[in-house]
């Protein structure tokens, strides 16, 4: 069983808030869920290991580094979405 | 027959002959689904101004009389995780609930170019994350066929919405086998796209690595007509693959269809594999050469899935932080703005999957799960690719069962996802698939799936051509 702690950490690092009793239902589903990975313990290892970067899908795709024009309105719809904003800018509380 | 029971290609020659107007078929679907939805709960939001604003701008066009899209005045339905510009768009989640779209996804733009005509967003598992739509945060999605069962997820709502005939057709996504299990648990057919094929530009992402939007439809030919319009090369999707469809005309005869044994082996429901037994059956009655294959890491493949997709949804989900969009909780600094707004608006089985994916990639466990996860995929990948040099397409079960109860999995989230276990394998190798309706338990509709070769979607959908006229599967 994962302990309570462990969870706690993970979702420190996920940035979640979870009540004792989520905490407490994570720790038996994670633990049933991890259980079930183990299975890949017994998979073999891949023969050729170059395989993955033959494959089309596996390449870089890259643009260049230019600015495209968009619409302002596509701008304010975005900025439009924030939950706190102020003269066309999003408001965040302070960092430092 | 009745306006909405006609295919895009019958309502397209009726628009054509002006035996009806757009408006007309608009107009009957809106008003079947204010009649029926509440009972089956397709739908999250229903676009009507967009929709009679659409009906009358294609009914403009065919009184003009030029030449006019095939999707011209057909009116569909979007699943919830798509951006549809000025509309709600909530990924079935709380998280996102007041969330308009500020721009459309490239699948809508190009249907919309087409003259499509959007009636509304359909219910889902938030953000994917489900087989049955009971993790959608707003409502469950019921079986049109039985209203006690589920209708499949995440695509639910996208499915039922075909088959109780409030849209023509649907467009949805699927990572895990999001659109070919819906469609098999309800009937319609459902084709997920090789990786690459369709551009995902402006759709609430899942697992990167694994989505892919397709259609959903009455029949295959409606099916290879939005296809055909949907797919190719997107500039905002770097994924997105220069890819034109050729269409291919599949003779039964002497077609090597590759049957794998493992997915036969256990868990699968006894009238299930009658029925599936009996497409193949029917395919050799046709001239096709049945040989089985092996896909010896298909035991792998759930697992190997439920790593990744977690994985890559820890990340991609680290966007909902309060700041940007949807739902923001007060705090006095901005990690409790994080904790709090992201406690709240993400539900049990999205905060699952984040602990699972969160878990998975930090530091310790990285090697014993998402690197042996990699690994493992590649062993999937090379079992189909080995596959595919002996046979010219794949048949097996799209899901171990039909339609469930509502309520009967979704307190162990091992056994939902063990509804998956046909369409991962798919997915994790990026190869094309398709559910069609392939007999009946009872009311209860079951999909064959047919998997195809990398960008071989003519050959599947050839297949799929023949295979509908010879099972003849009662709608």
């Amino acid at each position: 069983m994962i302990s309570k702690e462990e969870v706690q950490k993970i979702a420190g690092l996920a940035r979640l808030e979870l009540s004792e009793k989520e905490i407490e239902k994570m720790q038996k589903d994670l633990s049933s869920i991890l259980d079930y990975f183990n299975i890949l313990k017994k998979a073999p290892k891949p023969k050729d290991k170059s395989q993955s970067s033959k494959d089309a899908w596996n390449k870089n795709v890259l643009r260049k580094d230019t600015v495209i024009e968009k619409s302002a309105s596509l701008a304010n719809n975005l900025v439009e979405m924030a939950p706190d904003k102020k003269d066309g800018y999003i408001k965040v509380r302070s960092i430092l | 027959m009745e306006l909405i029971d006609l295919t895009i290609t019958q309502a397209h020659e009726g628009l054509k002959n002006k035996k009806f107007s757009s408006k007309e078929l608009t107009l009957a679907y809106l008003k079947k689904i204010k009649k029926e939805d509440s009972k089956i709960n397709a739908y999250l939001s229903i676009t009507k101004d967009l929709a009679l604003k659409q009906a009358e701008k294609a009914d403009k066009i065919i009184r003009e009389g030029k030449d006019f899209s095939i999707l011209n005045g057909i009116p569909c339905s979007i699943k919830d995780s798509i951006l549809v510009e000025g509309e709600k768009c909530t990924a079935g989640s709380k998280i996102l609930e007041n969330y308009i779209a500020p721009y459309d996804a490239t699948v809508i733009k190009k249907i919309k170019e087409n003259g499509a005509v959007i009636l509304g967003k359909t219910n889902m598992d938030c953000f994917g994350f489900g087989s049955s739509t009971e993790n959608s945060d707003f409502k469950i999605t019921k079986n049109p066929h039985d209203l006690s069962r589920v209708a499949g997820g995440s695509s639910g709502g996208s499915a039922a919405s075909i088959i109780a005939k409030e849209a023509c057709f649907s467009i949805a996504e699927d990572t895990g086998g999001s659109i070919r299990q819906p469609a098999s648990f309800c009937g319609a057919v459902g084709l997920k796209p090789t990786y690459g094929a369709v551009s995902r530009y402006g759709v609430c992402s899942y697992a990167s690595s694994l989505d892919q939007l397709g259609p959903m439809a009455k029949n295959v030919e409606d099916i290879k007509t939005i296809f055909k319009i949907i797919s190719g090369k997107d500039e905002k999707d770097a994924t997105s693959q220069n890819y034109q469809f050729k269409e291919l005309d599949v003779n039964m005869k002497g077609l090597r269809i590759g049957v794998p044994k493992e997915y036969f082996k256990e868990g699968i429901d006894k009238e299930v594999e009658k029925i599936i037994r009996t497409a193949i059956k029917k395919a050799e009655d046709n001239g096709a050469k049945i040989v089985e294959i092996n896909l010896p890491s298909t035991e792998y493949a759930l697992a190997c899935y439920y790593i990744i997709a977690p994985c890559e949804t820890s990340a991609n989900l680290a966007r909902y932080d309060g700041i940007k969009y949807g739902l923001s909780e007060k705090a006095n600094n901005l990690l409790d703005v994080y904790l709090k707004t992201r406690g709240k608006g993400f539900n049990a089985e999205a905060k699952r999957r984040i602990i699972i994916g969160t878990y998975a990639l930090s530091s310790g466990y990285y090697d014993a799960y998402y690197k042996k996860a990699q690994e493992v995929r590649q062993l999937v990948r090379q079992d189909f690719i080995d596959a595919f040099k002996k046979v010219d397409i794949i048949f097996a079960p799209v899901s171990p069962f039909p339609a469930f109860k509502i309520g009967e999995k979704s307190d162990d989230p091992m056994q939902m996802y063990l509804a998956d276990i046909y369409t991962v394998s798919v997915s994790i190798a990026g190869l094309p698939a398709i559910s069609l309706p392939a007999g009946k338990i009872g009311k209860l509709p079951v999909g064959l799936q047919i998997i195809g070769n990398y960008f071989e979607e003519n050959k599947i959908l050839g297949c799929a051509t023949e295979l509908e006229a010879i099972l003849e599967v009662k709608k």
